[in-house]
């Protein structure tokens, strides 16, 4: 692995701002492959939760992250790499180029990955319906196992459409990993996935 | 136990009051931080014995929260040491500023804002709570406008933000979250380390002497009457202030909490820690105690309203900054302005 300063820097700057405390509830951090999958409501949930895995696991997992956004400039390219991070096409989708062939090819054997299923940021008070990515992913690689993530008042700390962030403090806490069970369908999978990451709000 | 060596040695080193010593720990001082470990470690066995008995009369719950609060304590103490002995006051300055942003994220953290706050927020963490405590550290020079920045150019500023903002819905409430947050967790606590200037002693003889004893008397008192006001309240209390804000704070802990604040603080006047005689410094210590506690139960008031425990319940469990310094913010602007008033020659 190459010498990679400002990733440490920028997991405890994020650490940090947005005050965060990590709980793992029925969980424990492991090197094992593995899918996270959180609420999105800020531009920063994916710097916080992979700050938020210990440094051995951190060092395999990557953030996925949109190409068309962070492909723009050489500071966001530069961030993306130091954070680990995949870019996934979502413009040029093609039959054997989907966002989750691409995912699973570069997690490969050893990776573990961190996705946001609801697609884009929610308002922060109802999670979106998630996308079916997930349900292919496991659908694919039924050995991956995963993990339910989520992320406590981020909206209010980095909103949608602000820059400056208020140091509120957040919590980011990891759930019981779910596997999809033999023929449970789409639907019901995505449902009970949502549902994981909406329990974990009450913890 | 590193901590205790060093504070030992120090004490023994440091010569008596000179003008300008090079450390703000000079003997006064010096002694009343070793009244403070001696306390304690007393306090520190009182709760391993405690612990260790195998079936007690004593509720072992309570033996915890008490280990834990003398554990707090200890550390407490250790930074204030630590921050005395650079021979400077801004260390002390730039620990109250990390303390009162961190209790202001945790204020903010539990009272809802909206969407339209947030450059508001911005502006109040990252320019006016630094700016506060810049102001602090400038010294008397700046007192006048340390004394009105928040509540004068602050306040004022949030309310137009706001409005600016465009966002009306529960207007008054947000302005009025946003300003009690600014004023008790940065205003008031910004008069602890505001005590280390004050300067222009009406006793020639405490001229002589550091502040520094001054704000750790400040602390002890505040801290001590919260404690003893418990003890009392467990021991004999019967009338409760406020069943529904707080079901262990009673009339009676209160009062004998109070006395005994009282005489603890006559006591300590005899270190020349503070510019203070016995009863003058009894008087100081009931009034620190009156503060402490109705800081304590403003506080209070507000984690039962969003229905929390702690402040701390949003990180791991374990109480919060503020779930500490509730009284302290509460006392410390009456505290630094009577001190002000009748003992320097620039209050009178």
């Amino acid at each position: 692995m190459k010498f990679n300063l400002t990733g440490p820097f920028l997991a405890g700057l994020a650490k940090v701002v947005a005050g965060s405390s990590v709980r793992w509830v029925d969980c424990h951090p492991d090197t094992c492959q593995r899918i996270y999958f959180a609420n999105h409501t800020s531009h920063i949930d994916a710097v916080i939760i992979w700050a938020s895995l210990p440094k051995p696991v951190r060092d395999l997992t990557k953030p996925v992250a949109a190409k068309d956004y962070w492909n723009k400039g050489w500071f966001r390219r530069y961030l993306a790499r130091s954070l680990n991070a995949m870019l996934i096409d979502r413009e040029n989708i093609k039959v054997h180029r989907s966002p989750v062939d691409s995912m699973l090819k570069e997690i490969g054997d050893k990776y573990s990955a961190i996705i946001f299923p609801e697609g884009s940021r929610n308002d922060g008070t109802t999670l979106r319906d998630f996308k079916s990515g997930l349900f292919y992913l496991a659908k694919k690689r039924p050995d991956l196992e995963l993990v339910p993530v989520y992320v406590d008042n981020m909206t209010r700390i980095l909103p949608k459409g602000e820059y400056l962030p208020v140091p509120l403090l957040s919590r980011v806490i990891f759930g019981p990993p779910i596997w999809l069970e033999n023929g449970e369908p789409k639907t019901e999978f995505l449902a009970r996935a949502r549902e994981s990451v909406i329990r974990l709000r009450e913890m | 136990m590193d901590f205790l060596q060093i504070s030992f040695s120090v004490l023994a080193q440091t010569p008596l009051p000179v003008k300008q010593s090079a450390f703000l720990l000079d003997g006064a001082t010096g002694i009343l931080l070793g009244v403070v470990i001696s306390c304690l470690l007393i306090a520190t066995g009182a709760g391993q014995i405690l612990r260790r008995q195998p079936d007690s009369s004593v509720n072992p719950a309570i033996v915890q929260a008490f280990i834990r609060r003398v554990r707090a304590w200890w550390l407490m103490t250790a930074i204030l040491a630590v921050t005395f002995m650079i021979p400077s006051p801004l260390a002390t300055v730039f620990l109250f500023f990390l303390i009162s942003f961190w209790a202001l994220r945790e204020f903010i953290t539990l009272t809802p804002t909206r969407l339209g706050d947030h450059r508001t927020l911005f502006w109040v963490f990252f320019a006016l709570t630094p700016a506060q405590y810049v102001l602090v550290a400038m010294g008397q020079s700046q007192y006048e406008l340390f004394s009105i920045l928040i509540p004068v150019y602050g306040f004022l500023f949030v309310a137009a933000r706001i409005a600016v903002a465009g966002d009306y819905k529960r207007f008054l409430e947000r302005i009025a979250k946003i300003q009690a947050g600014l004023y008790i967790c940065v205003y008031s606590l910004s008069y602890a380390p505001a005590l280390l200037y004050l300067k222009g002693w009406t006793d020639p003889q405490y001229e002589q002497t550091s502040t520094a004893g001054l704000l750790f008397y400040f602390l002890l008192i505040a801290q001590l009457s919260d404690l003893l006001q418990y003890v009392c309240s467990r021991l004999l209390g019967r009338n409760v202030i406020a069943p529904n804000i707080n079901a262990s704070r009673t009339w009676e802990g209160f009062l004998a909490g109070t006395g005994v604040t009282a005489v603890v603080g006559a006591m300590l006047s005899l270190t020349g820690a503070t510019p203070f005689n016995p009863w003058q410094s009894a008087v100081m210590s009931i009034i620190i105690a009156i503060m402490g506690a109705a800081g304590s139960l403003a506080m209070s008031a507000i984690k039962r309203d969003r229905g929390v425990q702690d402040y701390g319940t949003l990180v791991e469990g374990h109480a919060g900054v503020l779930d500490r310094i509730d009284a302290l913010c509460f006392a410390a602007p009456v505290f630094f302005h009577l001190t002000r008033y009748y003992f320097t020659t620039a209050g009178g």
